[in-house]
């Protein structure tokens, strides 16, 4: 096969004509040409009409499909492992948050803030004990709760008293108003919560956490078991098997707020627990102290949880960043890919390209048209690429049991990153596609 | 009238070293209408003459009118332009492209120069019908015999009616049949008023043109070779 001559610049051609390819190719008749264009039966216009340029090069990339899919094969792999990492990165950083979703999104709790005091801090304010019926009035709550830690005393199981200290246990006690249950998901092992009747009479009745229970020996609660704080007996009415919200829970043994400050005057609750609707937890954690404490809400702080937008970036972030570089190198080698093969094909069409300049295309209309081609090979390779990756993506998921999740934005994105790639890899060949002398035609091949 | 081509003093020499003098000095004119052959041995330097006839080439030396318009100064856009408008090439080789249908080959000229689409497939068939291929417009150029391949090429030099055709050995890949009926159209062709001009080596070709010119060496005289 012979090789094309590169142009051979002769003393009188100006050097700025290849320098200004492409330019060239969409400027109007200049006026040097419009005496010419009068005396011809049709208009002389350097310009190629768009639709014409991208007719030559559609034809140019159709004329081989064979060699058109090894061409775009690395495009099409580059692209699709893109489009997978980002499809699966944010699928899998969907079901991370929406297991997060399901407990901490809607977890709100208010509790007082603190300000210095003469023995380091102190709580600036008091909560009212009916917090949790205030903050229940808010749209988007689901369940409140209030809960005060308090005055310790060793707990035993029994009421006999051994002088060793033997079943005395530091467990800490606890009081919580009925609906703190609800607000934080917690599950009975068996038993029952106590209610407002119990709440309002003060009785003498605990629920135990599970660790609790555990430490103190009781195990079932159809015995009526008592248990002892000091020498206060307190009858169980339930043990906890599970709680999402406020761990501390399982440790301790829990009593109503009423008998809490009946027999040992607990002041106020720390905190209101709060369990909203999903999405509504920012909202909520807004308006929450003001329902509280309207005069003086800014003495309140409230723990929410992060936006699930940022959440979910972060950890997409993360998943992507090395699998994007992977992407990235194939990508160049499909871009490699590309320059190579329309080098190749640059070289093979020689005379075609020797023919057109015989028939008046310039310089810029033939590199046009050469990177048009690339362009397209470049875009179709993108386009097959984002369609491979989405069904790896999809497919993935359905195998997981994920729901997909795949931003429109990169569908639309991931085809014209071929494209630009296809632009960027078929520079070198059309310049030197444009450089091919029209001489090269005439010979006889 | 004014003359197709009016060469005057026009040489190219390749620079060296050793540096090559291919045309020395050419001083042709040709009229309209006229039927010209350029006959040359190999290294004659008719091929040189061919790139600067059909501004594919530039002279280092001399003059040459187009249709009375000094082109041999001209930027390389300004050529590429004119060479679409006034010369209508004939190659050896055909040079067809492949995958497209005759009507789109012929037709390819006009990509360049914006015709109206409606008028570039009135045109293409208009001379289609010329070279006697009218039948033929849909089909594949590779289905086709080299006569009919070569009248394909004709119909689209003369598809953007050129001033001058300019055939460069338009039989050498044909046999003696479809040679003779490329020579025929060509006769047509001049007997319609076309002016033609053809290089080749081979006498049969050139004793066919209405003038004979010769080039040897780079020095053209008229008439046939001693």
């Amino acid at each position: 096969m012979r090789l094309p001559r590169l142009r051979r610049r002769t003393r009188t051609e100006p050097v700025e004509e290849s320098l200004s390819l492409l330019s060239d190719a969409i400027v109007e008749v200049a006026e040097d040409d419009a005496d010419v264009v009068s005396r011809r039966r049709w208009q002389v216009q350097r310009r190629m009409a768009w639709r014409d340029l991208l007719e030559e090069s559609l034809a140019g990339v159709a004329a081989r499909p064979a060699r058109l899919a090894l061409t775009t094969l690395g495009t099409v792999l580059g692209i699709a492992a893109l489009v997978t990492t980002v499809g699966i990165g944010q699928t899998a950083a969907g079901q991370i948050s929406q297991r997060f979703d399901a407990v901490a999104a809607t977890r709100v709790v208010v509790e007082p803030g603190s300000r210095p005091g003469p023995d380091g801090d102190m709580a600036a304010s008091q909560l009212p004990w009916d917090a949790d019926e205030r903050v229940m009035r808010l749209a988007g709550v689901k369940a409140a709760g209030t809960y005060a830690r308090f005055y310790r005393d060793m707990v035993s199981g029994s009421p006999a008293t051994d002088p060793s200290g033997e079943g005395r246990h530091d467990v800490p006690t606890a009081s919580a108003s009925p609906g703190l249950f609800a607000a934080v998901r917690a599950q009975l092992a068996t038993g029952r919560y106590f209610d407002s009747g119990h709440d309002e009479r003060g009785d003498q009745v605990v629920i135990l956490g599970e660790y609790a229970a555990e430490r103190l020996g009781v195990n079932r609660v159809d015995s009526q078991p008592s248990i002892f704080i000091g020498d206060r007996p307190f009858t169980v009415i339930g043990i906890l098997d599970s709680v999402a919200g406020r761990a501390e829970l399982q440790d301790a043994v829990i009593m109503p707020h009423g008998t809490a400050r009946q027999l040992y005057g607990v002041p106020a609750p720390d905190s209101v627990d709060i369990r909203t609707a999903i999405g509504a937890a920012q909202q909520v954690g807004e308006q929450a102290p003001i329902a509280v404490d309207p005069n003086n809400p800014e003495l309140y702080q409230v723990d929410v949880p992060p936006r699930p937008g940022s959440l979910r970036e972060n950890v997409t972030a993360d998943v992507n960043a090395l699998f994007l570089v992977l992407g990235g190198v194939a990508l160049l080698i499909g871009g490699l890919g590309i320059a190579n093969i329309t080098l190749l094909s640059v070289l093979e069409r020689v005379s075609e390209i020797g023919l057109r300049r015989a028939v008046g295309a310039t310089r810029p209309h033939v590199a046009l048209q050469f990177l048009v081609e690339s362009i397209v090979i470049g875009f179709l390779g993108g386009l097959v690429g984002t369609a491979v990756g989405v069904l790896v993506t999809v497919g993935v998921s359905a195998y997981r049991d994920w729901t997909p999740l795949l931003d429109m934005r990169l569908a639309v994105a991931a085809p014209l990153l071929g494209a630009v790639i296809g632009l960027v890899a078929g520079t070198y060949p059309a310049w030197r596609a444009s450089a091919i002398e029209p001489i090269a035609a005439l010979r006889a091949s | 009238m004014t003359p197709v081509v009016r060469m005057a003093g026009v040489g190219r020499s390749f620079p060296g070293p050793p540096e090559v003098h291919a045309v020395r000095e050419v001083d042709l004119v040709i009229e309209p209408g006229e039927y010209l052959s350029i006959a040359g041995p190999s290294g004659s330097g008719k091929s040189t003459l061919l790139h600067l006839l059909g501004l594919l080439d530039r002279p280092t030396r001399g003059s040459y009118w187009l249709d009375g318009e000094d082109v041999s100064q001209l930027s390389e856009r300004r050529r590429a332009v004119l060479r679409g408008e006034r010369i209508g090439f004939v190659f050896q080789a055909f040079h067809l492209l492949a995958h497209r249908s005759v009507l789109e080959n012929v037709a390819l000229p006009m990509v360049y120069h914006r015709v109206p689409r409606r008028e570039r497939v009135e045109r293409s068939r208009a001379a289609l019908e010329r070279v006697g291929l009218g039948h033929r417009m849909e089909f594949d150029p590779a289905t086709l015999s080299g006569g009919e391949r070569q009248r394909v090429a004709i119909a689209r030099a003369l598809v953007s009616e050129p001033s001058m055709l300019l055939a460069d050995e338009p039989t050498g890949n044909l046999d003696s049949a479809n040679a003779a009926s490329i020579l025929d159209l060509f006769d047509d062709l001049h007997a319609g008023g076309l002016t033609l001009a053809v290089i080749t080596h081979d006498a049969g070709v050139s004793s066919r043109a209405q003038r004979r010119v010769h080039i040897v060496d780079g020095i053209m005289a008229e008439g046939v070779a001693a």
